[in-house]
């Protein structure tokens, strides 16, 4: 969790009301109330400026650069427009447009307020997104700096900490804290703790002893103990800040000359039960608590070059169907909390499926092609994130080729038909594996999902990569052990209704904590000790009353009043 | 100057090196941190002090006693010489924590280990304040309208540097390594400098002549006052000690303050009456008589008035209701208030800006403290407004001073975002840009003042825009050689 060292508040909040009637994950530059970006040649600036009545919510205000989920999407949507429009940046400075505060972290009225379920769904996103900065940084050349003057508190410095380099303002004043535990009695959960120690290999004590201290570090003792890279004074700063940016800029591959394409709007009809984009449909039945995802298989061929790719831009089909799935994924997440189970089903042509995949393959030392490739691999993470029961029913007529079969893989199952319907002219099921199954979309371990799946049997692996190009039908994805199991049309129907019924009666905790477990088998990374060890603790403590009690911390906030501890140690 | 040897409760020993009545004698670790740290404070007041004069000898009062009665004593001493030292009020038997969470249990003699870094917090944005305003004031000795008031300039000035020794002590006894650091960052932070700013806006501003002086020491020295009253009550007694017997010394400041700008109305009412002129605003013919018109005074007001309702911080803050929740900083005359001390259920009025428009809201008391102090600052500051009306009503001006609107020209708190004009009402940005010049201090404004600020340091002489005092310091008579000055 970013959280906000917020020194006004209004003590008597309001339980928060959305101001709107759902979460929309999809904006853009001229509706941001929180974000100024600004570009020179090969550096863009993106300027903290949160409206302190742009809350998500209604009941808090967002002061000193706090933040909510609204402030964080429009972060999302600048990160997103930063790779696809904008090739020609090579490092994003990231600063505040506020004088003495850079970033006062995530909202505490905001959170005191909230939901459980809102909380983590909340801080899930953050922490993607923060991921997805690292991963830019590694992945498509844009190099991140923080500059920061003032406070860099909680999620405030959570934030720099996702970034490649960290300038502070050496003035006295300007600090950097984690000041969850003295003031809030949670954690600094939004990557905090991790890239403390991971990252930025702060040594344990001092760590320890840094997110102690509610005030935070400042000037030589936070290079010292590594909490940034470097201190400038005031008259210095801009100096230091311009020569650390050309410096990450000239490590950056990205092209020199390459035009952006648009990421226009998204077509997205949302009716009471569905929603529906070009290529996505995604059909809601409230009572059975499930979400069914149709995907649409490409209707045409693949553009002849890269040429074509950039004239398409947006159009493209991988990168349309990604950017509609996303949307439709966080849209379900954040607007949809008891639906359990989401299914995933295609329709379409795996020859041209399969055509697109070998196209990004063929031009992946293209930058579009590039950003694109990179889109689907954190696409897919987040679906690996998703805490709903995934199931992907592969049936006649579907096209779960090459990145769609990664889906079958993130998958907790996977239901293969076997032969054809009776009086379905629809072709017979198939699967059929790229190159992009073998590499280029690692989950958050850093393995591929069929190393992870075949963690027990590398063999398995091999026997899979040997089939590229193939289709697969049924009985042979079940002998590969690409699918959980294959089903005929005599048992097809009961067996995934008894499936479906059985998954949603189960309870919804149990699965979460089953499924968070299961999916991710192999070594920790960062992102998976982020995920599964820092997240799952603050998931803990937020249920805690030493938290969320009518006594505790996180409700006490702002009130003057002190917290009052159960001491017992759990 | 030569106390006894002997350490006696209450008497101040001047056998260390640093006169003290905490018998830091016996308490070598802090004895030796304080004269570690003693060469550095000498070296910013020669290289921060007043310019020009650390040769000359000053007629300062020196304590000697923290008895009321006898705790000054008066002599001719060269500033870098003077004897600043460690002063608490004497300690009281059996003396409890006040108010918030603690309430009725005994104060503190030791810092409490979940409150100290919120103690030294308040240590640090207090004790920067101190050195801040003499930095701020170094280069008014040049102009000093007279050896009186250049001598209290002076005083002032040891003053408040002994006042950084105060905090300075506390640090040093109380916070261990932290506090050590904190203290060296006191010395090494400068007012205005752009890479080690002063930790608070208002000590950032510069201090140009000698009505903003007056002016400075009245209004902004006043909020030290409230903020050493609200200290005063500390459940840590040695700060409750310490800010004791430095509101002794910070009242002489404001004394130097509201008599300055008392002189220089009753100076400009008695020129405009003597060359016959009835119109406060005929400011041409006004200056022409080389004084100080009434409306630029006011404008003056305006502007330190604003400043220093900005060190109040924000009106609803959650740092002011830990404090007092914890006992640490209280309220003005806390132990007067006839309430629970508690405040857990109370609510108070806060002004703020809702919707567009300035209203006043309930809030919980705890966290409207800021504002609460600030009502109080306002009410104190309005006493000494009336008391220059009288002046001028006494002399016959048909003009009167008054403070302006909170909401005025504010940077920190409610009103940070909004234009207002002195009395309340809201503007436009266009509108401000265009009234601005009749309500704070223009270039021409300060120009004038600039020309008027040539130094005046014959004896018993007095620029022609400020009168003399009614009574000398100490009682000396009106040629009293308050400065004998030296070059260096």
């Amino acid at each position: 969790m970013g959280i906000a060292l917020i020194s006004e508040t209004d003590a008597q909040a309001l339980a928060p009301r959305p101001r709107a009637s759902f979460i929309d994950f999809q904006t853009e530059p001229s509706r941001y109330r929180h974000w100024k970006l600004r570009f020179e040649g090969e550096r863009a600036e993106l300027a903290m400026d949160v409206d302190e009545n742009g809350g998500l919510f209604e009941g808090y205000l967002l002061k000193l650069n706090s933040y909510d989920l609204g402030v964080d999407i429009e972060l999302a949507d600048a990160l997103q427009r930063l790779r696809f429009e904008h090739p020609e940046v090579r490092v994003v400075v990231l600063k505040s447009a506020k004088e003495k505060v850079f970033c006062a972290g995530a909202n505490i009225r905001m959170l005191a307020g909230a939901t459980h379920a809102h909380k983590v769904n909340f801080c899930k996103f953050t922490n993607e997104t923060r991921n997805g900065m690292e991963d830019s940084s590694r992945f498509s050349g844009q190099k991140f700096l923080c500059a920061i003057k003032g406070t860099a508190a909680g999620g405030g410095y959570e934030l720099a900490l996702a970034c490649d380099e960290i300038i502070l303002a050496d003035d006295g004043s300007s600090t950097v804290s984690l000041p969850e535990i003295p003031l809030l009695a949670v954690l600094p959960g939004t990557g905090g703790l991790t890239r403390v120690t991971d990252k930025r290999k702060t040594r344990r004590d001092r760590a320890d002893a840094f997110c102690t201290i509610e005030e935070g570090v400042k000037g030589k003792r936070a290079v010292e103990w590594r909490l940034v890279d470097a201190i400038a004074t005031t008259s210095k700063f801009d100096a230091a800040v311009n020569a650390a940016a050309a410096r990450l800029a000239a490590t950056s591959d990205r092209p020199v000359g390459a035009a952006g394409i648009a990421l226009t709007p998204l077509m997205r009809e949302i009716g009471e039960t569905s929603l529906t984009y070009a290529l996505v449909r995604v059909d809601i039945d409230n009572a059975a608590r499930r979400a069914t995802i149709t995907l649409q298989g490409p209707a045409s061929a693949p553009p002849a070059d890269v040429a074509a790719l950039h004239a398409m831009g947006a159009d493209f089909y991988s990168l349309r169907l990604a950017r509609e799935l996303d949307d439709a994924i966080l849209h379900l997440r954040a607007n949809a909390p008891e639906i359990g189970v989401i299914v995933f089903k295609s329709e379409g042509d795996p020859a041209r499926a399969l055509a697109h995949d070998a196209f990004l393959g063929d031009n992946a030392g293209h930058w579009l092609a590039r950003e694109i490739v990179n889109y689907w691999k954190r696409l897919l993470k987040r679906i690996d994130m998703t805490s709903r029961s995934l199931v992907t029913m592969i049936e006649p007529g579907s096209c779960f080729v090459g990145i769609l079969a990664e889906i079958a893989f993130a998958s907790d199952r996977a239901f293969m038909f076997s032969g054809r319907m009776k009086g379905d002219d629809r072709p017979e099921a198939t699967l059929a594996l790229s190159a992009l199954n073998f590499g280029p979309l690692p989950m958050s371990n850093d393995l591929t999902r069929l190393q992870t799946r075949f963690i027990g049997e590398p063999e398995s692996v091999e026997k899979a990569r040997a089939t590229i190009g193939s289709s697969i039908d049924a009985s042979d994805a079940e002998t590969l052990g690409l699918v959980f199991e294959s089903l005929d049309d005599v048992d097809w129907a009961d067996e995934t209704r008894i499936f479906l019924e059985e998954r949603s009666s189960f309870s919804p905790d149990g699965l979460t904590g089953l499924e968070a477990n299961l999916r991710f088998a192999g070594p920790e990374t960062m992102e998976t000790k982020i995920f599964g060890r820092l997240t799952a603790w603050q998931n803990w403590i937020f249920q805690r009353p030493n938290a969320v009690g009518p006594e505790g911390a996180l409700k006490r906030y702002g009130s003057g009043v002190k917290a009052g501890f159960n001491r017992e140690r759990v | 100057m030569n106390g006894s040897a002997a350490y006696v409760e209450g008497a101040v020993d001047y056998t260390t090196k640093i006169p003290n009545n905490v018998n830091l004698a016996e308490d070598g670790r802090v004895l030796k941190a304080l004269e570690q740290w003693h060469p550095g404070y000498i070296d910013w007041w020669m290289s921060m002090g007043p310019e020009g004069f650390q040769a000359s000898e000053v007629y300062l009062r020196t304590a000697v006693s923290i008895d009321p009665k006898g705790w000054a004593k008066f002599g001719h001493v060269k500033m870098p010489e003077y004897r600043w030292g460690v002063l608490l009020a004497p300690q009281e038997e059996g003396r409890l924590v006040n108010f918030g969470a603690h309430k009725g249990e005994k104060a503190w003699q030791e810092v409490p280990g979940e409150y100290r870094a919120m103690l030294r917090r308040l240590l640090v944005i207090q004790g920067d304040t101190e050195p801040a305003s003499v930095e701020q004031q170094r280069h008014l000795g040049k102009t000093a309208p007279s050896l009186y008031d250049m001598r209290n300039l002076f005083q002032v000035n040891v003053e408040e540097g002994r006042h950084l020794w105060a905090m300075v002590y506390l640090l040093q006894k109380y916070f261990g390594k932290d506090g050590r650091e904190e203290a060296e960052g006191l010395l090494e932070r400068r007012s205005g400098d752009v890479d080690k700013p002063r930790m608070l806006g208002a000590f950032n501003e510069a201090t140009p002549d000698w009505l903003s002086f007056y002016m400075f020491t009245f209004f902004t020295d006043r909020d030290g006052k409230m903020q050493l009253e609200s200290l005063a009550q500390s459940g840590f007694d040695p700060l409750s000690r310490t800010c004791r017997f430095m509101l002794t010394e910070e009242a002489h400041h404001m004394f130097v303050g509201e008599t300055g700008v008392g002189r220089v109305i009753e100076r400009t009412c008695e020129a405009m009456k003597a060359a016959g002129i009835e119109d406060p605003f005929d400011i041409a013919r006004i200056r022409a008589l080389g004084v100080i018109d009434l409306p630029t005074l006011q404008k003056k007001a305006n502007l330190h008035f604003s400043l220093s309702l900005d060190l109040f911080g924000s009106e609803v803050s959650t740092n002011a209701a830990n404090f007092f929740n914890s006992g640490l900083k209280g309220r003005f005359m806390e132990t007067k208030i006839d309430d629970d001390h508690r405040l857990t259920s109370a609510v108070y009025p806060v002004l703020k800006f809702i919707d567009g428009e300035i209203r006043m809201v309930d809030e919980p008391a705890l966290t409207a403290l800021n504002m609460r102090l600030r009502d109080d600052y306002v009410k104190d500051c309005q006493g000494g407004v009336n008391r220059w009306n009288k002046l001028i009503e006494k002399a016959g001006v048909r003009f009167a001073l008054s403070l302006p609107s909170v909401a005025f020209n504010r940077h920190i708190g409610e009103f940070a975002g909004v234009e207002a004009s002195p009395d309340g009402k809201l503007l436009t940005a266009a509108q401000w840009a265009k009234m601005r010049d009749q309500w704070l201090p223009s270039s021409g404004d300060g120009e004038f003042i600039a020309s008027l600020m040539t130094p005046c340091w014959e004896r018993g002489e007095y620029a022609r825009w400020v009168s003399p005092p009614k009574v000398g310091v100490d009682n000396k008579p009106g040629d009293f050689d308050y400065v004998r000055i030296h070059a260096g």
